[in-house]
């Protein structure tokens, strides 16, 4: 059985040698490899950080106060100065009833039917903007304090357009699976071609060793080691390819989260996904080689 | 050892190689297959190898079919056969060491077992200083002797040889033969096609000769010894 391994060992390290005496094709397949894994691999860390970015918003949007329609303008102003004192609270900005009717009219087109109407049925409104940095508990903590108010009506949190851009995200992310099942496959073409090309190449030797007594398992062997080196080899460099980036981005995208006050940083890829990155690309190897093989090797018959 | 059972075989395209042929070759005997080129000598040869099937009636060997030996049996099966070829088959990129290993790294042989048989072989050949040339700084007659090494390592029961003199002089050629006889000696069988009659006859073993595809002589008596030293 040790021997059994120690020949596997020596046949894996055999075909890394082979891809020596091919260094460009060889680099070329990889390259190819390393490419087609980074893609999906990289848009996969720029959904993740949006989402990130975009759940940080969840805390720190806009509420929308809707005063109790017994208040004046007057009280609407000092509840406002009141609000605007307070330290989660960055800005107050008070909207008018009749102003807000006026735009309403005016962009809603029911500018008659509104005209009818003996008094405005709108109160005054208070947009309340919290500081970047409140997170999700403080907001909802807010949220109730603003609530409990006498002169509030309604309080209402305006997440909903963030929450529907992260569903887009969502759909993006899918149609990024998608699109790394189609490069997947892809990929077992390039390799499977590799191999097909190497294949015929070394047909001779193949002869040859089946006219010693070779099984097409053992013939096979170095083909699906070569296979396992190109999608090792692409999968590495792939993580590098992404390493680099974020390395590239991570400076400026500090400095646009500073600009917008917010403390997230660009997030690479984790052990986990850097596992993944690696493992499909030696399962594809792997697989592609296996497949060329099976489907090549049984045409050779020595002459 | 090798029974040919009324044995046909026919070529895509429609040219008999072989036409009924019946041979019966015992264990340890020295066969030589003579006759004109495209007298079917190497389809004999081959049909052995299982390079080739019959069209038409049975090869047995070993009492046993080789009806029954399909693809995924061939390993095996050839593991006991070994062949020599007249354009010898080595691989180029590895060396005569490797080359002579290749049925023992096949077969599974373990490293320290590898390596004391190939040397054995390499030292019957008599090639042992050069286990570490690549083949293509040896001349041709050495690396024949290289491809019957790895006929040889993985001790075969029989040993085939197609045209193993073909493209080497007279003295070399019979140093080569003398190597086969050497393995007929330890009970292998062989069977060895060759065009060199002078060379067999002065040999003296049992002689096939083919002639379009039929068998035309099949010969024990032994030439006069005195008059096949005068080659």
């Amino acid at each position: 059985m040790g021997n059994y391994f120690a020949r596997h060992l020596q046949v894996l390290i055999a075909s890394l040698g082979k891809l020596r005496v091919a260094p460009v094709a060889s680099l070329l397949t990889i390259l190819v490899v390393a490419i087609t894994l980074s893609l999906p691999a990289a848009l996969h860390v720029v959904i993740k950080n949006a989402l990130l970015v975009s759940g940080g918003w969840q805390g720190a949007v806009d509420f929308s106060l809707y005063l109790q329609p017994d208040i004046d303008e007057g009280g609407a102003a000092n509840l406002a100065k009141l609000l605007e004192s307070r330290a989660d609270i960055l800005q107050v900005t008070l909207i008018n009833a009749d102003a807000a009717l006026e735009e309403f009219a005016a962009s809603s087109g029911f500018g008659d039917a509104l005209d009818a109407l003996s008094e405005n049925p709108l109160p005054h409104t208070l947009v309340v903007r919290p500081i970047a940095s409140l997170n999700a508990e403080a907001s909802a903590l807010l949220k109730q304090e603003l609530s409990s108010l006498p002169e509030t009506d309604i309080v209402q949190l305006d997440t909903e357009w963030v929450s529907r851009f992260q569903a887009i995200l969502k759909l993006v992310r899918r149609a990024v699976w998608l699109a790394a099942g189609m490069l997947a496959i892809a990929l077992l073409v390039v390799i499977g071609n590799t191999i097909r090309l190497d294949i015929q190449n070394r047909r001779d030797e193949i002869e040859i060793m089946q006219l010693v007594g070779a099984s097409d398992g053992f013939i096979r062997r170095p083909f699906l080691y070569t296979g396992f080196w190109y999608g090792l080899g692409g999968g590495v460099l792939a993580l590098a390819v992404i390493a680099l980036a974020t390395q590239m981005l991570r400076g400026p995208v500090a400095e646009l989260a500073s600009l917008y006050g917010g403390g997230w940083t660009l997030r690479g890829l984790d052990m986990r996904e850097m596992g993944i990155v690696v493992t499909t690309g030696i399962a594809l190897g792997l697989f592609g080689s296996w497949f060329a093989t099976a489907r090549h090797m049984r045409r050779i018959d020595p002459k | 050892m090798i029974r040919f059972d009324n044995v046909s075989k026919r070529y895509p395209g429609g040219h008999d190689a072989l036409r009924n042929l019946t041979l019966d070759i015992d264990r340890g005997e020295l066969v030589f297959v003579t006759g004109h080129s495209g007298a079917g000598k190497s389809t004999l040869l081959r049909l052995i190898g299982l390079i080739e099937r019959p069209t038409r009636g049975q090869l047995l060997i070993d009492k046993r079919s080789t009806r029954g030996v399909k693809r995924r049996g061939l390993p095996a099966y050839r593991r006991d056969i070994g062949m020599v070829f007249q354009d010898h088959k080595l691989l180029f990129d590895r060396t005569v060491f490797d080359n002579v290993a290749l049925p023992l790294v096949i077969a599974g042989v373990g490293h320290r077992e590898t390596g004391r048989r190939v040397r054995a072989a390499l030292d019957q050949v008599d090639l042992l200083r050069k286990e570490k040339q690549l083949p293509e700084t040896l001349s041709s007659g050495e690396q024949q002797r290289v491809g019957i090494a790895r006929a040889i390592v993985g001790r075969p029961k029989i040993l085939i040889a197609d045209e193993p003199t073909g493209n080497l002089d007279p003295e070399l050629s019979l140093g080569i033969m003398n190597l086969f006889e050497r393995f007929q000696e330890i009970g292998v069988t062989l069977l060895i096609a060759s065009h060199d009659v002078a060379l067999i006859g002065a040999l003296g073993h049992r002689r096939i000769t083919l002639a379009d595809g039929e068998l035309q002589s099949d010969s024990n008596a032994p030439i006069d010894q005195e008059e096949a030293f005068t080659f």
